[in-house]
């Protein structure tokens, strides 16, 4: 009883100083243990990051554009890019392959339609993100900036979402409307009696 | 490996001929005395060199790693993108670390433990790195859990195992250090939501994961079942997020962004997301839902009249199992199945149940109820209240039908 008194008006100080988003709820069970909220700030282990250490790793692209890299490509440049490095696994003008299509076609008899960039993808910014961190697959990482625009660009055309004049580059692309976006809903399932 | 022995080694390979040319590493030798033992060192198969009786023949010296029996046929079923466990043969709850499953998005990446870096930068006040050193020096954490693959569900055919319907799902002891030490080491700033993590595989796999799952009970793990992580598993760290989608917790975990939203990637928008009614997609569908299967009897077992233990795994993401069900009358009346302990938070459970077969056909299923209160649906209500058969996230009741011949076949549903 004590111990276990001491043990929460300890916890109690504790929080209060580091300000911690400790969610903290007593348990017969638990304080029996030794708590490790009582960890110092910092233990001062690792070292800094540097910003261009940071610069390296970091290409990820957001909808809103955020690390989108500057450069620009057009639809004409991506069909030869693609034909070249794209099209063995994912077919002639990305129709299907061993990669899966990437346009929208209609459904193969008894089957239902392919979700594709066209008709699932909720924001054009993340095709960027994905070819320039994945593909292709086989030499991930190999294509510059201006490559992943065209790539892009030829892709939202092929998908019928931008015209095929566009000029692809950070401001373009994340203005880029994608049919599916409104579809996406967050989870509705919470655990419970209800099946969702 | 042993220098001062090598006139040893070579009269124990001759006694054994031609075969210990293909030798694996010896690494006992100077303790062998038997030629079973030499043959076991060898990587002779155990079943060649059998005798009639165990006791007149001396045995096989201390090693340096165990080996599994030459009898046990345990095999992962892969495929070329995942390999699935085989539930079937295991007891208790822990997956034998080398038979986890395996998911990865463009294999498995070798990665020098001692250049390993983990990055932890945006809304930060200290952009930081960790080195494997630094992260093992920090107080470190151990927590028994599932992990199982959102799109863990096949039908379609009555010759299907457990492994084949539901077998990327495993569970091992997971040890590393809890990301909310790290959040506090880097100062996350009071605005950051969402934190992107990033592998070093050549997919780069990539998930928006919710902060509060960071504070609440992820770990950076950099070991499974008392050893460092296996290769297929992440090695050397990854991140490791209880009762929530396989694909969240990525491996070779090599960089940390925090941010005030989701990014949106590949993985969260073309793939892991599932239809649901009116034509909506449901995005960061973390849960998994509670499930349970009866891994005994189950295709290809063939069982005989009399008692039979009926057993099996239960599991939710949501927290504790509460009860599992079981029916051996295809649902017409069910009881209670006993679960064994421990019955731990996020965890497969173990369930048993006594029933007498009278050689009659049947069919037998199980089901779960977590401490939520959530109880594991068919297959029909998980499809009315999806109004979708296809995707991630089903967690239906598996049905095992028992011939009159004792022979077990999966029921197949009709999906996608
Ligand atoms: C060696 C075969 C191969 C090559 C070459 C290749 N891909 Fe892929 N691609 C794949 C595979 C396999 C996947 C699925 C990967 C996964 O699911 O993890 C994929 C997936 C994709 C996707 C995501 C599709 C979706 O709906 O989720 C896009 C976009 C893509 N590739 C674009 C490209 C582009 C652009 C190129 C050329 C620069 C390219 N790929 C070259 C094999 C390839």
């Amino acid at each position: 009883m004590l111990i276990k008194q001491h043990l929460i008006q300890g916890l109690v100080v504790l929080t209060g100083l580091f300000s911690l988003n400790a969610q903290y709820v007593p348990n017969q069970q638990s304080d029996r243990l030794v708590r490790p909220d009582s960890l110092p700030v910092r233990f001062w282990f690792g070292r800094p990051a540097t910003s261009e250490h940071i610069a390296r790793l970091n290409d990820d692209v957001r909808p809103d554009g955020l690390g989108l890299p500057s450069g620009e490509g057009v639809a004409t440049q991506g069909a030869v890019l693609f034909a070249a490095k794209c099209a063995a696994c994912h077919g002639e003008g990305g129709t299907g392959g061993t990669g899966g299509a990437l346009v929208v076609k209609p459904a193969a008899p008894g089957k239902r339609t392919e979700k594709v960039i066209g008709n699932y993808w909720p924001y054009a910014t993340t095709v960027f993100d994905y070819i320039q961190r994945a593909m292709p697959f086989n030499e991930p990482g190999s294509l510059t900036p201006n490559e992943v625009y065209a790539l892009t660009a030829y892709l939202l055309t092929a998908n019928k979402l931008i015209d095929e004049k566009t000029v692809l580059n950070a401001n373009t692309l994340r203005s880029v409307k994608m049919p599916a976006q409104p579809l996406f809903v967050p989870d509705d399932r919470k655990g419970g009696p209800d099946i969702r | 490996m042993e220098p001062n022995q090598p006139q040893k080694k070579i009269t124990r390979r001759t006694l054994l001929g031609g075969a210990a040319t293909a030798a694996v590493a010896v690494v006992q030798t100077s303790f062998a005395r038997g030629r079973s033992a030499v043959a076991v060192q060898i990587g002779i198969d155990e079943k060649t060199i059998l005798t009639e009786d165990p006791t007149k023949q001396m045995g096989v010296p201390p090693g340096k790693v165990g080996t599994r029996s030459t009898f046990e046929k345990l095999a992962k079923n892969p495929s070329d993108i995942s390999s699935r466990s085989p539930l079937q043969d295991f007891y208790g709850i822990i997956t034998p670390s080398d038979l986890h499953f395996e998911r990865h998005h463009n294999g498995v990446p070798a990665i020098d433990p001692a250049k390993y870096e983990l990055t932890i930068h945006g809304l930060v006040e200290r952009p930081m790195i960790f080195s494997l050193v630094d992260l093992k020096r920090f107080p470190s954490v151990s927590r028994i859990a599932f992990l199982e693959c959102s799109g863990n569900f096949r039908t379609g055919k009555e010759t299907m195992s457990p492994q084949e319907i539901c077998g990327l799902t495993s569970q091992s002891e997971w040890t590393g250090v809890k990301l909310s030490t790290l959040f506090r080491e880097v100062g996350v700033k009071p605005n950051a939501s969402w934190f992107l993590a990033e592998g070093g595989d050549a997919a780069r796999m990539t998930r928006s994961i919710p902060v509060s799952k960071g504070w609440n009970d992820a770990i950076i793990a950099y070991a499974q079942n008392g050893e460092a992580i296996r290769p297929e598993q992440g090695y050397p760290v990854r991140l490791f997020l209880p009762g929530w989608e396989g694909n969240t917790s990525v491996k070779w975990l090599r960089r940390l962004e925090l941010g005030d939203a989701p990014w949106h990637t590949r993985e969260e928008t073309s793939k892991y997301t599932e239809g649901i009614k009116d034509g909506k997609i449901r995005q960061f569908s973390f849960d998994i839902d509670a499930r349970s299967i009866i891994t005994f009897p189950a295709y290809p077992a063939q069982i005989q009249k009399g008692w039979i233990e009926i057993r099996g795994l239960a599991w939710s993401g949501r927290g504790k199992v509460f009860k599992v069900e079981v029916t051996t009358d295809a649902g017409k009346s069910w009881q209670q199945a006993q679960l064994q302990e421990p019955v731990l938070d996020k965890a497969h459970v173990r369930f048993r149940h006594l029933w007498q077969w009278n050689g009659a056909t049947t069919e037998i299923m199980s089901r779960v109820t977590d401490e939520t209160g959530y109880v594991q649906p068919t297959f029909a209500q998980l499809i009315d209240a999806r109004g979708s058969d296809g995707g991630y996230h089903f967690n239906p009741i598996t049905v095992w039908q028992i011939k009159a011949d004792g022979r077990v076949f999966n029921k197949p549903e009709n999906f996608r």
